[in-house]
């Protein structure tokens, strides 16, 4: 089974999602996931769905798990990209990805985790 | 006999009824013979005619609506679609099928003149073809004319409700008119899309120019705010006016965590404040 | 009304979920569907065949394109021979699960849907039928 690829980027990963995935190939990007954010100490997680046109319950349960995992593993997880007709859906499909965080796309993502990252340094140093 | 059938009748008088036909419709449409040419005219004729003579052949036509009469409906259909676009009405375009009427009755009684039932049949027969077959056109008619309406309206719409970036990332979108549910959809659609296209983490939709707002109206608003806010970007209502305010607390619109604000403004300076942006004098 | 195209795929592996998705998809694009409405019957099929999956142990779905004089519609029926539901009204609440996940399912079909029906007993296995328009 093909697996997502994961890009370190400094201090954060970042995932795209670019194929229709089945859903062992979701739980085995969260197992990745988990695995790689204690491995290479990451601080943030971006998770770019701009290339998803579909989000269901089974998806976004996924995506609340991982970032749930990496908030106990000290990482935060931003969501970037959602499509219009996909937010749309959710919003009438009921699922509102409670504890997620989202951005237009990954630029904005990454200032969200660094903005978040940096209120937490000052906050611990002092 | 061949002859006392509708079928043998058209058969046997097509050039005269063809002629005939022609020349009632030209009549008829006597101040707007700019709209189509004449020999339009006799090429459509000539093929209802020829329509009509193979679909006579299973019977008087009793069930114009089935399927051996398809290819009339078709082309009536296509004659319809043609008309409107030419800029006919509705009761010009039919004309051209009822206008073979009397041609018609009069070779039927010239025809069954020593068999009055006979001719009774035919003349009923011939009647209520050309009825139903008139009728198909107007429908047809006015289908076509209801697609291009509505397609001009959608044209109309993506011109009345352009999305305005007040700051880089800042977008407007100032709605004016009378909402109803489907223009709202398509509006908050295209909204959604600058919303990514110019990455603007704020949007504000200022209702100043709308004269009410009903529950389905109310809601989807209040989806589109939900929609970005997943999205990742944060909408500010504006312009809410006093009978706007009282209708949702009566319809008991719940606007939750949305902020609103009366102006235009004042939305525009909480936006600037969220960028952590200030207006300096020069 | 006319029933245009039947298409009729196996649901009993989490591929067929995918390839569910994909040929709703393309019937959505071919019924005319905006983008809106496409994504919101490929998710709802997707709830579905998952369900059809992981509750009913497997089955089929049938895809049908419908014309009427002036609307185009697409109908998704989903069928299993599993368990059945004893307590429908329950089943279709958010939240509830007896497997794992958040429960939306159902319910979110539904939503998602401008027709749902659903038949189902406790061991006869499931039948539930969504619908779409476009004017």
């Amino acid at each position: 089974m093909e697996r997502i690829p994961i890009l370190q980027l400094g201090q954060f990963l970042l995932v795209t999602i670019q194929v229709d995935m089945h859903d062992r190939l979701a739980l085995a990007l969260q197992d990745d996931l988990t695995t790689q954010i204690v491995r290479s100490r990451a601080r943030g997680v971006l998770i770019d769905i701009s290339a998803v046109d579909v989000v269901d319950s089974f998806m976004g349960r996924m995506l609340a798990n991982t970032a749930g995992m990496a908030r106990i593993l000290d990482a935060e997880t931003v969501v970037v990209g959602m499509r219009p007709s996909v937010a749309i859906t959710l919003v009438e499909l009921g699922l509102s990805l409670p504890g997620i965080r989202t951005a237009l796309n990954v630029d904005l993502g990454m200032a969200l985790l660094q903005a978040a990252r940096g209120s937490e340094d000052l906050a611990v140093g002092g | 006999m061949a002859e006392t059938t509708l079928a043998g009748i058209i058969d046997r008088h097509e050039t005269d009824l063809l002629d005939e036909w022609t020349r009632r419709q030209l009549e008829s449409l006597e101040s707007r013979r700019d709209l189509v040419p004449e020999s339009e005219l006799r090429s459509d004729s000539r093929s209802l005619l020829s329509v009509l003579r193979e679909g006579l052949a299973y019977g008087n036509g009793q069930d114009a609506t089935s399927a051996q009469w398809s290819k009339a409906q078709s082309l009536l259909s296509d004659l319809s679609r043609r008309r409107v676009i030419q800029g006919f009405s509705p009761s010009q375009t039919a004309t051209f099928v009822f206008s073979l009427k009397q041609p018609l009755f009069d070779r039927i009684s010239q025809s069954a003149a020593d068999n009055p039932a006979l001719m009774a049949e035919l003349l009923w027969s011939a009647s209520t073809l050309l009825d139903k077959l008139g009728l198909a056109t107007v429908e047809a008619f006015m289908k076509t004319r209801e697609e291009l309406i509505a397609r001009q309206q959608q044209e109309m719409l993506e011109l009345s409700t352009p999305v305005v970036e007040l700051w880089d990332g800042v977008l407007a979108l100032p709605l004016i008119g009378t909402l109803d549910s489907e223009r709202t959809q398509v509006v908050m659609q295209n909204l959604l899309e600058a919303i990514v296209n110019k990455a603007a983490v704020i949007a504000i939709i200022d209702i100043t120019g709308v004269a009410t707002v009903d529950t389905l109206v109310a809601q989807h608003l209040l989806k589109t705010v939900a929609a970005a806010r997943l999205m990742g970007a944060e909408c500010i209502i504006s312009g809410i006016r006093p009978q706007i305010a009282q209708t949702i607390i009566h319809l008991g619109v719940d606007l939750g965590n949305v902020i609103t604000k009366a102006t235009l403004a004042d939305a525009f300076r909480i936006a600037l404040r969220k960028r952590e942006l200030v207006v300096a004098k020069a | 009304m006319a029933v245009e195209k039947i298409q009729d795929l196996g649901v009993s592996s989490n591929d067929d979920v995918v390839l569910v998705r994909q040929a709703v998809r393309t019937a959505a694009v071919e019924a005319g569907f905006n983008i809106v409405d496409q994504t919101k019957i490929v998710t709802a099929a997707s709830e579905l065949a998952r369900n059809t999956l992981v509750h009913g142990g497997g089955g089929s779905v049938r895809i049908e394109l419908l014309r009427e004089t002036a609307k185009t519609g697409l109908r998704l029926t989903f069928e299993d021979r599993g368990p059945g539901i004893r307590d429908i009204d329950l089943a279709m609440r958010d939240g509830f699960t007896t497997g794992n996940g958040l429960g939306l399912g159902l319910g979110g079909a539904r939503r998602l849907s401008n027709e749902f029906q659903i038949h189902s007993r406790p061991g006869e296995g499931t039948r539930v039928m969504i619908a779409r328009w476009k004017a």
